[in-house]
């Protein structure tokens, strides 16, 4: 890849949200004939970085030169138009138009204002052999192909209106091993005809084997410009986190003492577990007692494999061994197990705004009992005052409507509607994300507590310090496998960083 | 070259002929063009409003407004023809109303980003409403023109056909080569496809969604104008429940209701299917008209589950 000049090149990029700079005094430049690889944590800003680049969003401040000349992008329409595509996780055609024309629409060769036909479909077939080596029917509609294929269509597109910038935004989420090895082949080639590739991934092995530069972002600040070949995988996922080994090192690494014993007594064993384009099979097992936490960074599959064991996403392959049973299929059936599950997304998925605190802490239960055997009123403030009590909410009045909490609270509701139902088992995903650091260090405590009381806690954190802290037992995953498990003295960040950045 | 998405059309081609053929065998003077010309002739105006209604359904909408729409053109083109005017500037005025009328609805829809349910829905209500502001009695038409299109028998060999046929024929092939030839068809199936991917794929969708239904209410009005011909009269009445029979006749030719999919062909032959039922139940003599309603309401469906079950296995192929 020639040193020239860069094709794209953004320079002082500010962007601004209501009370978050999103973007901050970031630079960007792509050359051409390289994949770039755009790095960052969630909250990072590359999303941000492609909305503004693909004109999404206005740009608050900087300036974005493409070829040497400035260009103003004020929708993704006007993107297209200056030759920057963008080609999306989820494909963004139409599945019930063929091939051909999901390549051509918008822009069909016409005479007289009358589509042909024969040349769209022979223009589209020679498109895909010549550009991207896929020799496919292009009269069959897009829909009966895969996922890979159809992103590859959606390629087709954007190379279609003469593109010079090709962001992939995710492009490999959903594919197998096999689809990817297609995908890079592709970008493989369009780097050699002179493309400006952008891809954006959480699969770091992916990164090292496709990439020649990488571009780090952290809370909406550039870290570095890297080429791959030189920078090690250790520094790339300390540039993404953010921490200095040492100041790692100087981490008080139990500040509220261990929690424990596990009890020797195995509450939830699992062997196999997996579902395709989810997570690879793994094997997992947790104590009565016992805190597991999982890390890895963003992507790397800790939600899907807790969303497996509560039965949210079914496992297509796997065994079960449960305490008082086999097989969890639905979430209802884990709830009647005594497994409780704090998804991630607390906004959209966990409180409901409009209810009160009581009515927030009670609903599990009442869901438990079934509609009609509606519990006391005396009961449900009595419960909802016990819980405000132990957990320290605030404001301490049961009739407080749940969005007026901060965010920790309303956590903390959350925890109080799970603990009521008394769980054996309980996965807390990512509970302290976008807390304060007060509330982090009580909801941790809180975890041991139950811990010591004899559940099982599964713990998932992007944050290493807290699941350093609180676990008994660490699991890395990586690229959607558990690459590691360590206990005990093995427990250390510098373990727990080489095996997320896939080192030995 | 067979196609999982013809299946559909095929089967509505499949049950016409069968209908017609058990119709054949038994019933006496069934089997012949004329009766064949004779479903053309009573549902001319059915089929240029269902073509209409095609495009809308294959864009994922609805148009609950084209039978109050055809009862207002024959009141619109009666009052006028009353007071004296020329066919030469009822019929192009009675055309332009019908396009506005589905346009007006197409940009309420598309800018409010309302559902068209609801918007056609009020258009229905307005447009029936509008029919008595202009006369709650039958208008009947004594114009030469009018009655000399209605009486024109064209005939081919022994039968014969009208003029609406000729124009619902010139309607069906017009609109063949709108879905399949030009930017407007095949946008409409992609906003039927995906409405936000057409959008990021950089197609005109305001304007997509304003022409179809303009193009809907044009063809409510040209279905009018036929309606016209063949009643001789202009009525509020007119044309009560229209729009379902339309709406029916879509389904039945294979369009699906979420949109993206559906051949003006088949809507063709999902007219015809109806009409040749209704035919069935004249000619059987005892039974009620109400007859025809019941096997329709039957096969609409049969239609509904088969593509259900057609469009389930499709996407487990899919996922490998």
């Amino acid at each position: 890849m020639g040193e020239n000049r860069p094709i794209l090149q953004m320079s002082g990029i500010h962007k601004r949200f209501p009370g978050v700079i999103a973007l901050n005094n970031v630079d960007f430049r792509m050359y051409p004939g390289e994949v770039h690889a755009l790095m960052g944590e969630n909250g990072a800003g590359k999303s941000t970085l492609i909305k503004v680049l693909t004109g999404v969003y206005a740009i608050d401040g900087g300036t974005v030169d493409l070829d040497g000349a400035p260009i103003t992008v004020g929708s993704p329409l006007e993107a297209q138009e200056h030759g920057i595509s963008t080609v999306y996780q989820e494909v963004n055609l139409c599945p019930n138009l063929t091939v051909a024309e999901n390549i051509f629409i918008g822009r069909e060769p016409r005479r007289f204002g009358k589509i042909q036909w024969k040349e769209l479909n022979r223009r589209a077939e020679r498109l895909l052999a010549e550009r991207l080596n896929l020799n496919i029917d292009v009269t069959r509609t897009l829909d009966s192909y895969s996922v890979a294929i159809q992103q590859l269509v959606a390629i087709a597109r954007a190379l279609n209106v003469s593109a010079k910038v090709l962001i992939l935004d995710e492009p490999t989420s959903s594919l197998d091993q096999g689809e990817v090895q297609e995908l890079f082949a592709v970008m493989r080639k369009l780097k050699e005809q002179g493309l400006g590739i952008l891809f954006v991934t959480h699969f770091l092995d992916q990164v090292y084997e496709i990439t020649d530069r990488i571009t780090v972002l952290r809370n909406g600040e550039l870290v570095g410009e890297f080429m791959t070949k030189e920078l090690p995988r250790m520094d790339l996922v300390l540039h993404m986190i953010g921490k200095d080994l040492e100041l790692l090192a100087d981490l008080p690494a139990s500040d509220f003492g261990q929690a424990g014993e596990a009890s020797g007594e195995t509450f939830l064993k699992v062997t196999g577990l997996g579902r395709q384009g989810s997570i690879e099979p793994f094997d997992f097992m947790i104590q009565r007692g016992e805190v597991v936490g999982f890390a890895g960074l963003l992507g790397s599959g800790r939600t899907e494999a807790a969303r497996l064991l509560f039965g949210a996403d079914r496992a297509d392959q796997g065994q079960w061994q449960a305490a008082g049973g086999g097989k969890v299929d639905s979430p209802r059936q884990a709830i009647r197990r005594g497994i409780a599950f704090c998804s991630e997304n607390r906004k959209t998925e966990g409180i409901i705004e409009d209810l009160t605190i009581r009515e927030n802490i009670i609903l599990a239960m009442q869901a438990h009992r079934g509609w009609f055997k509606s519990i006391p009123r005396k009961r449900q403030e009595a419960i909802a005052d016990e819980y405000i009590e132990t957990l320290n909410i605030n404001p301490p009045n049961p009739e407080q409507l749940i969005k007026n909490l901060s965010g920790g609270n309303q956590q903390k509701v959350l925890l109080a509607r799970w603990l009521l139902m008394e769980p054996n088992l309980l996965i807390l995903d990512e509970p302290t994300r976008g807390i304060d650091v007060g509330a982090k260090a009580e909801i941790q405590k809180l975890v041991l507590a139950l811990a010591k009381k004899g559940m099982a806690v599964l713990f998932i954190s992007s944050e290493m310090e807290e699941v350093l802290r609180v676990s008994d037992r660490i699991v890395v995953l990586r690229d959607r496998q558990i690459v590691r498990q360590m206990t005990g003295e093995d427990i250390h960040h510098h373990n727990v960083m080489q095996a997320i950045a896939g080192e030995n | 070259m067979f196609r999982r998405k013809y299946i559909p059309i095929f089967i509505t081609v499949g049950l016409f002929a069968l209908i017609f053929a058990l119709g054949s065998f038994r019933y006496t003077g069934f089997f012949s063009t004329q009766v064949l010309f004779n479903l053309l002739i009573d549902n001319a105006f059915l089929l240029i409003v269902a073509i209409g209604m095609t495009f809308v359904i294959v864009s994922g909408g609805i148009d609950l407004s084209v039978g109050s729409m055809v009862a207002l053109t024959t009141m619109l083109s009666a009052s006028l023809l009353q007071e004296g005017l020329s066919p030469a500037l009822v019929i192009p005025f009675v055309l332009l109303a019908g396009f506005l009328f589905g346009a007006g609805m197409g940009a309420v829809i598309h800018y409010f980003n309302i559902q068209p349910f609801i918007v056609t829905l009020a258009g229905m209500f307005l447009a029936r409403g509008l029919c008595y502001v202009i006369s709650i009695n039958t208008i009947t038409i004594n114009d030469k023109f009018y009655q000399s299109i209605a009486l024109t028998k064209i005939y081919l060999g022994d039968s014969f056909i009208s003029i609406s046929v000729i124009l619902a024929l010139a309607t069906l092939l017009l609109a063949v080569y709108l879905a399949h030839y030009t930017r407007f068809g095949r946008n409409t199936y992609a906003v039927g496809g995906n409405e936000q991917s057409a959008l990021l794929m950089g197609l005109p969708v305001a304007r997509t969604k304003v022409l179809i239904y303009g193009f809907s209410g044009f063809c409510s009005a040209m279905g009018g104008v036929v309606f016209t011909f063949y009643m001789l009269s202009g009525y509020g009445l007119h044309a009560v429940g229209l729009e379902l029979d339309a709406i029916a006749a879509v389904v039945i030719g294979g369009a699906l209701l979420t949109g993206g999919v559906g051949y003006v062909v088949g809507t063709f032959f999902g007219v015809m299917i109806q009409g040749v039922i209704q035919t069935i139940i004249t000619f059987e003599g005892t039974l009620s008209s109400w007859w025809t309603k019941i096997v329709i309401g039957m096969l609409l469906f049969l239609f509904i589950v088969l593509q259900r079950v057609l469009g389930a296995r499709a996407g487990s192929s899919q996922t490998r």
